[in-house]
């Protein structure tokens, strides 16, 4: 602070608190809906204190979903936006560091060209190319499967990209030291280069931990088969029911599950997060 | 940059980028380079005869009013979303820059919307909005205005503009933060005791030596408004009422998927990709050449 005004400091934190209260009320209105009863939100407008049907409500969704828009249990859709989410996080880890050591640490014929081939795909993002993507994932028989999920959102452009930063910072010493010492292109890799690697390989997990399980036009196209639903997607078909107002209190239950791993992790591990979101992004 | 020390190996490297290349291949290279071919033909409505109709599915769009008006509907979309997210995440940003005590929570309360899906932040604000239950519209029927995003374009547009604001307000913030904490001090001090009040400094120092993240803000929210929206639209008015929030992005989905109609989606994918290609290229030049003070 540079010079002392009181009445500048309560501006501030009232500015601040206004701009949390912008962000956690429909959070609050969206947990408050999802204690009360379904008649209770049907009659006039939505209350602002929690109802008593809390545990009710979230046994419901989570075991046996709502029966308007095929009974799905919301556990089975969290499950899998768990298993995507996952695969997709460590899918990219691990394609991107092997692909970034190579481009980084080996000449060989083509190595520009494998760098451009990666690097197109930043400009390719899945919206752009619905229809050819679904028909190749279809014609590759992976429609309804965890592999049809996320196999085609692994590649990305902009995880080699952070680790290929990273590798060109790691001293040419160590490099030189490991070779002295005998160890080959993968000892090197494995006993030098990914333990440098773990905060990063951290920070960016938890980036496309949180990228894999919001996404939702890819589920949206590639599931047919209401058990491979992710909670994302799902939450589309509970509130497009056919001639008839959305079950909101379950609606609403499901919601805030939906949110809660993704915002849990950014959170609890807010310092991997930011990293990982400012490193990924420049 | 290269390195000086690598290693030497026939096949290693092949098969390290091997991975990466086969799903960037079959999942990115091939469907966009389909996307282009199936840009320039026409299938008959049953689907059993394709011709080659060259550019006439371009001309067919840019002639159509419905793609058109999606066109206007983006670009009103995507500024209001940019515009508003930036001018939110820079107050918020700035304010919290200032505070002595209690910054790391003011941080952690602000940043957890980057976490929600969009589709899930949509479902959020629709139910606010909901005409008969929601607790904003009962507010402005107070007010005296009568919303109803079923039946007015105009609720409906703003309605999803606010949710996909919301969402990336905490984006906006965390990046002007990083910003403003990298700004010297001794800057601001210096125009403190030349006179400089707190909004003078603010545009006249402050601003300008944020330029590189504000471009770079800029760039990253039209993507984000122009693709990544389209959960926010899909899962709330499905691109009505009417067109009226049929984003370029919903309109590809629907006129592909729902309509069928492979030439035209095709098209529109094109065009998506010439819109994409750019915004990265601005990108990457600007990032390049960071503007530095």
């Amino acid at each position: 602070m540079v010079e002392n005004r009181p009445w500048m400091a309560w501006i501030t934190h009232l500015v601040l608190l206004c701009g949390v209260l912008l962000v956690a009320f429909p959070l609050w209105v969206a947990f408050v809906a999802s204690t009360h009863a379904g008649g209770d939100l049907l009659s006039g407008v939505t209350p602002l204190l929690p109802g008593d049907r809390l545990f009710e409500n979230y046994r419901t969704v989570l075991g046996s979903g709502l029966s308007a828009s095929g009974g799905v249990p919301v556990g089975l859709m969290m499950w899998n936006s768990l298993v995507m989410a996952l695969s997709i996080a460590v899918g990219k880890i691990a394609i991107s560091i092997i692909s970034a050591y190579a481009i980084v640490y080996f000449r060989f014929p083509f190595r520009m060209l494998c760098f451009w081939l990666i690097f197109v795909t930043l400009m390719l993002p899945v919206e752009v190319r619905i229809l050819p993507t679904f028909e190749v994932v279809s014609d590759l028989g992976m429609l309804n499967s965890y592999a049809g999920l996320s196999v085609p959102l692994i590649a990305s452009a902009t995880a080699t990209f952070l680790f290929r930063q990273f590798f060109l910072t790691v001293p040419d010493e160590l490099t030189e030291a490991a070779r002295v010492d005998g160890a080959g292109p993968l000892r090197f890799f494995l006993d030098i280069l990914l333990p440098l690697s773990r905060t990063n390989v951290a920070a960016l997990f938890v980036i496309l931990f949180i990228y894999g399980w919001v996404q939702y036009l890819w589920p949206l196209l590639v599931t047919t088969d209401e058990s491979f639903y992710t909670i994302v997607m799902g939450i589309q078909r509970m509130v497009t029911v056919a001639d008839a107002e959305p079950q909101w209190h379950l609606v609403m239950a499901t919601a805030v599950l939906a949110m809660l791993p993704p915002v849990a992790v950014v959170v609890l591990m807010q310092g991997l997060f930011v990293k990982g979101l400012v490193e990924t992004e420049k | 940059m290269h390195k000086r020390v690598t290693f030497r190996h026939p096949l290693l490297p092949y098969l390290l980028v091997l991975p990466q290349l086969a799903i960037t291949f079959v999942f990115f290279l091939w469907p966009a380079s389909q996307a282009l071919y199936y840009s320039v033909l026409r299938q008959d409505p049953f689907g059993l005869k394709t011709k080659f109709v060259g550019l006439q599915n371009f001309e067919r769009l840019f002639s159509d009013p419905t793609y058109l008006n999606s066109f206007d509907v983006t670009i009103v979309f995507s500024l209001s979303v940019t515009l508003s997210g930036m001018a939110l995440g820079l107050l918020f940003a700035v304010m919290a820059d200032r505070v002595v005590k209690g910054a790391a929570t003011y941080k952690t309360l602000l940043i957890w919307p980057y976490a929600v899906a969009p589709a899930v932040a949509g479902v959020l604000w629709w139910f606010l909005f909901n005409p008969t239950i929601g607790i904003l519209a009962y507010a402005l029927r107070s007010l005296g205005y009568d919303w109803n995003h079923a039946v007015s374009g105009t609720d409906a547009l703003i309605l999803v503009i606010v949710a996909s604001t919301w969402k990336q307000v905490s984006y906006n913030f965390l990046f002007f933060l990083a910003g403003l904490q990298a700004i010297p001090k001794s800057l601001i001090e210096a125009a403190a005791i030349d006179g400089a009040g707190p909004a003078r400094r603010f545009w006249t120092i402050v601003f300008p030596l944020l330029s590189p993240t504000t471009f770079f803000l800029l760039v990253v929210n039209m993507v984000y408004a122009f693709f990544e929206t389209f959960g926010v639209v899909h899962a709330t008015t499905s691109g009505g009422p009417g067109q009226a929030t049929t984003i370029l992005v919903y309109k590809v989905f629907n006129d592909g998927f729902i309509g069928l109609n492979l030439g035209s989606s095709a098209a529109q994918s094109v065009i998506l990709m010439v819109i994409v290609i750019s915004l990265t290229m601005i990108q990457f030049r600007f990032i390049e050449r960071r503007v530095q003070y």
